[in-house]
């Protein structure tokens, strides 16, 4: 294959990627913006959304893509449902103190991690995809899946877009994030927008593992490479900045693959790690936002 | 808490040394080789509290510092041969080189993201552990020969594998770093960290350099935990990259919170306890991850001072 | 005789809006100067552009002769420059005897005073009236005796010059009186730079003067000449009154 080519399947490739951690990064930022909550088992809301998916589809007999459409559907939905029963009871409880929040999601990411394992067991299983049409380009031919994660992806993307900026539940969201306090004294209710927002969170991260699982595959391991890349993109594109998110996102799935072309696995993973400990250190701020609150 | 007359906190830290000097001799084998084991890794969580407890600064990675010690001993004595005492002061040496450079990078951040700053250099150590599998021994880890664990004092050796002298070995750094640490809680120093931790702002208006402080208790810190990994390589004879992983950032974490923050002998009752819950359902179930997370939970809601700091709160003021 | 704190051109911007705008101001060594102005003139501003807990735009700090402008303040209070916050901030949860202990801990490892811990803590608490609650815990004391601790860590800091910002704010008449004693027993031996919005205050203990307006100074001058400046009063009373 020539170079064109090749650049235009890896392009591709880096574009999934992408798609799918901009959905997992945004679930985090959301929830770090609003709320001031590192949520470190972030990634095992993905990885539930991976095994639900698993669970759902199996169930469902008939064409793949009905138990896929049901996966889409329910896991994100009992995900979120998840989430909320955790924020009422323990986050809430914590009155969203930072640092009690973080070690708090280590106990979760714990728990649900070995629930998992108990449950799901050690093995990792496919799930069929809900059409394997195949586009054929000249050089060659794509999954035609793959494309639809992209335009899925996008399209929540601008959904959630849609909400935070033009209607009233997003702007109740920002009023939170940008003066809680006052947000209490005008009316909002707080409590209740917290708790939305953390199950919001969770369900970007179940939906894009739901999205993903039929071109990876679920594992109750799977929640940590997610979680560390959504850092790694929160950090870059600003704590707590959404168009920053999207942007590194963008940015790190596409640098992704073509890092790992050069460098083995673990060297490229030493050095993305060590190099976003350091612009934490030196521009907290991140390399698009501008200040940090 | 500084005026009090100092003779009950020591009176109390020497009781508890001459207990577990006592224990030695009547307990059971197993539990004889775990208490062992304790000690040392109570040694981790004192170097973790010092940090926690005293200045307030929560880090996500110290198992780096562990490791260091842990690497900077064992592979000494795989690779280099080196004789016990110098492998240790090899690993402690490591374990201070790594925490002034780790804390002049993460103390430029504060709070969460200090929290994420440390967890993600501890990665990238991890990462390079496993990286430089050739060396290290990579996730399989690495046995410390038996020959070379062995302290020699010109014609009397002490053998490290021997139950007695690694008892007696683990107490002797334990009760060197307890007493350190209650030394350290109780001078001017230990009072400038705790103001610190309380109002770092009013602090530094006082005529304090917070950064030097805490950078100081940055060293203090990894080095003692430094020393509990040297200490754990060269007694218990294993070097691995699991020492190294995120999880044993967490353990010193759940240790210290379970006996109490800023207690000096909280992080020994907390190590205790959670070995031996852990050990105990270990017979029912493999998921003793779980028990870690419901721990943690429960303590950050319902018990956030830990066992000794409630009893401080409620009965004994002068706890140190 | 040379000032012992002059500040010369001493301007910060936040943002867009000029919360110092190019002070130039003297204090004499043994002054009581107070500072007044309407609320946002940018008194706190300016002290803390003197305290060193914010960095000025552009400008300079003198401090006995040496220029301290790129001093962080831990080292300015290390020369003796000592300040005193507006909302209280004493350490809640140490004794009032550690809360005490801090500076005067910090004075003996600088050689600015001699003798032991002890000693130098009574002594602080004692001239402040807090001797008989040493093993309080700071945050369980009265409102007003917080004030007292607050100003008896300032003292305790032995300062060339002490910063008091809104040192009478929320205390009773009664603990008022006891506080202007104070101020007058601490201003034999040190330099003494007071923002208060309390009139009779500012009027029995101000050896000058300073008005602030708008990040400036407007006017500068004892007390007698202070009351009577029509600028003043279109400024400062128009500003709270009308």
């Amino acid at each position: 294959m020539h170079f064109g080519p090749h650049l235009l399947l890896a392009a591709l490739e880096g574009f999934v990627t992408s798609a799918v951690l901009a959905l997992t990064a945004l679930g985090l930022s959301l929830v770090f913006g609003v709320m001031r909550v590192v949520n470190v088992a972030h990634g095992e809301f993905f990885m539930l959304g991976a095994v639900l998916a698993w669970a759902i589809s199996t169930a469902i007999s008939g064409h793949p893509a009905l138990g896929f459409l049901a996966a889409l559907v329910l896991a994100p939905l009992i995900v979120g449902a998840i989430a909320l029963v955790a924020e009422r009871l323990v986050l809430r409880r914590l009155n969203y103190n930072p640092e009690a929040t973080i070690v708090a999601t280590i106990g979760m990411l714990y728990i649900i991690q070995q629930l998992a394992l108990t449950f799901y067991g050690p093995e990792a299983r496919p799930v069929e995809p809900p059409f394997s049409y195949r586009i054929l380009l000249p050089w060659f031919g794509y999954s035609g899946y793959k494309l639809s994660i992209i335009a899925a992806s996008a399209f929540l993307l601008l959904a959630t877009w849609f909400v935070l900026t033009r209607t009233k539940i997003g702007l109740v969201m920002r009023a939170t994030q940008y003066d809680s306090e006052t947000a209490q004294a005008f009316g909002i209710p707080v409590d209740r927008v917290y708790a939305g927002v953390f199950a919001l969170g969770a369900m970007l991260a179940a939906v894009a593992a739901v999205l993903i699982v039929p071109i990876s595959q679920a594992h109750y391991l799977m929640g940590q490479d997610p979680l560390l890349l959504s850092f790694i993109v929160v950090i870059i594109g600003g704590l707590g900045s959404l168009r920053g998110t999207l942007v590194a996102a963008v940015l790190i799935g596409l640098s992704d693959g073509i890092i790992s072309v050069f460098f083995s696995p673990t060297l490229a993973k030493i050095i993305a790690t060590l190099l976003v400990a350091m612009v934490l250190v030196f521009r907290p701020q991140g390399l698009f936002g501008t200040a940090s609150r | 808490m500084k005026d009090a007359s100092p003779a009950k906190p020591y009176a109390l830290h020497l009781g508890v040394i001459a207990l577990l000097f006592a224990l030695s001799f009547v307990l059971p084998d197993y539990h004889h080789g775990l208490l062992a084991r304790i000690m040392v890794l109570a040694v981790f969580a004192m170097g973790y509290n010092m940090l926690f407890g005293y200045v307030g600064l929560l880090s996500l990675g110290h198992a780096m510092f562990f490791a260091a010690g842990l690497y900077g001993a064992g592979l000494a004595v795989i690779h280099l041969g080196w004789s016990v005492p110098t492998a240790f002061a090899s690993g402690v040496v490591c374990g201070a080189v790594l925490s002034l450079v780790i804390g002049v990078l993460a103390l430029r951040t504060s709070g969460v993201a200090f929290m994420i700053v440390t967890m993600m250099f501890a990665q990238v150590f991890y990462l390079v552990i496993l990286y430089f599998a050739s060396w290290t021994g990579g996730d399989q880890g690495m046995v410390v020969p038996q020959p070379a664990r062995v302290l020699t004092f010109g014609a009397t050796s002490l053998d490290l594998t021997n139950p007695i002298v690694r008892y007696m070995s683990a107490l002797t750094l334990f009760s060197v770093v307890l007493l350190i640490t209650l030394a350290v809680v109780r001078s001017r120093y230990g009072r400038v960290l705790v103001a610190i931790r309380e109002n770092e702002e009013r602090t530094k208006m006082l005529g304090y350099d917070t950064f030097s402080n805490k950078l100081a208790a940055v060293i203090m810190s990894g080095t003692i935990c430094a020393a509990s990994g040297a200490a754990y390589a060269l007694l218990f004879g294993y070097v691995g990259s699991s020492f190294a992983s995120v999880q044993y950032s967490i353990l010193p974490l759940l240790w210290v919170l379970l006996g109490g923050g800023a207690t000096t002998l909280g992080p020994l009752i907390g190590t205790l306890f959670m070995y031996y819950v852990v050990d105990i359902t270990s017979g029912y179930t493999s998921a003793y991850l779980l028990i870690v997370g419901i721990a943690l939970i429960l303590l950050v809601l319902f018990f956030p001072k830990g066992i000794l700091g409630t009893i401080r709160h409620r009965w004994l003021a002068w706890l140190p | 005789m040379m000032p012992l704190l002059t500040t010369k051109g001493l301007s910060r911007n936040f943002g867009g809006l000029r919360a110092v705008d190019n002070v130039d101001f003297a204090l004499m060594p043994g002054e009581i100067r107070a500072v007044i102005g309407p609320n946002g003139a940018g008194k706190t501003t300016f002290v803390s552009l003197v305290s060193g807990r914010i960095q000025p735009s552009s400008g300079m700090v003198v401090f006995d002769g040496a220029d301290i402008t790129n001093l962080p303040a831990y080292a300015r209070v290390r020369l003796g420059v000592a300040y005193t916050f507006q909302i209280t901030s004493v350490f809640a949860n140490l004794s009032v005897y550690d809360n005490v202990a801090l500076p005067v801990q910090r004075t003996l490892t600088d050689g600015r005073s001699k003798g032991a811990v002890q000693a130098g803590v009574m002594a602080a608490l004692e001239r402040t009236g807090l001797a008989d609650r040493t093993h309080m815990l700071a945050g369980q004391l009265s409102y007003g005796h917080q004030r007292l601790l607050e100003v008896a860590m300032g003292l305790a800091l032995k300062p060339r010059l002490l910063i008091l910002d809104e040192p009478t704010q929320g205390l009773a008449d009664s603990e008022i009186d006891n506080f202007i004693e104070l101020v007058r027993e601490i201003a034999k031996s040190a330099t003494v730079l007071l923002i208060e919005h309390n009139m009779p205050v500012v009027m029995q203990l101000a050896d000058r003067i300073t008005v602030f307006n708008a990040g400036r100074i407007l006017a500068e001058g004892t007390p007698e000449q202070i009351r009577a400046n029509t600028e003043v009063q279109d400024a400062y009373l128009g500003a709270t009154h009308g």
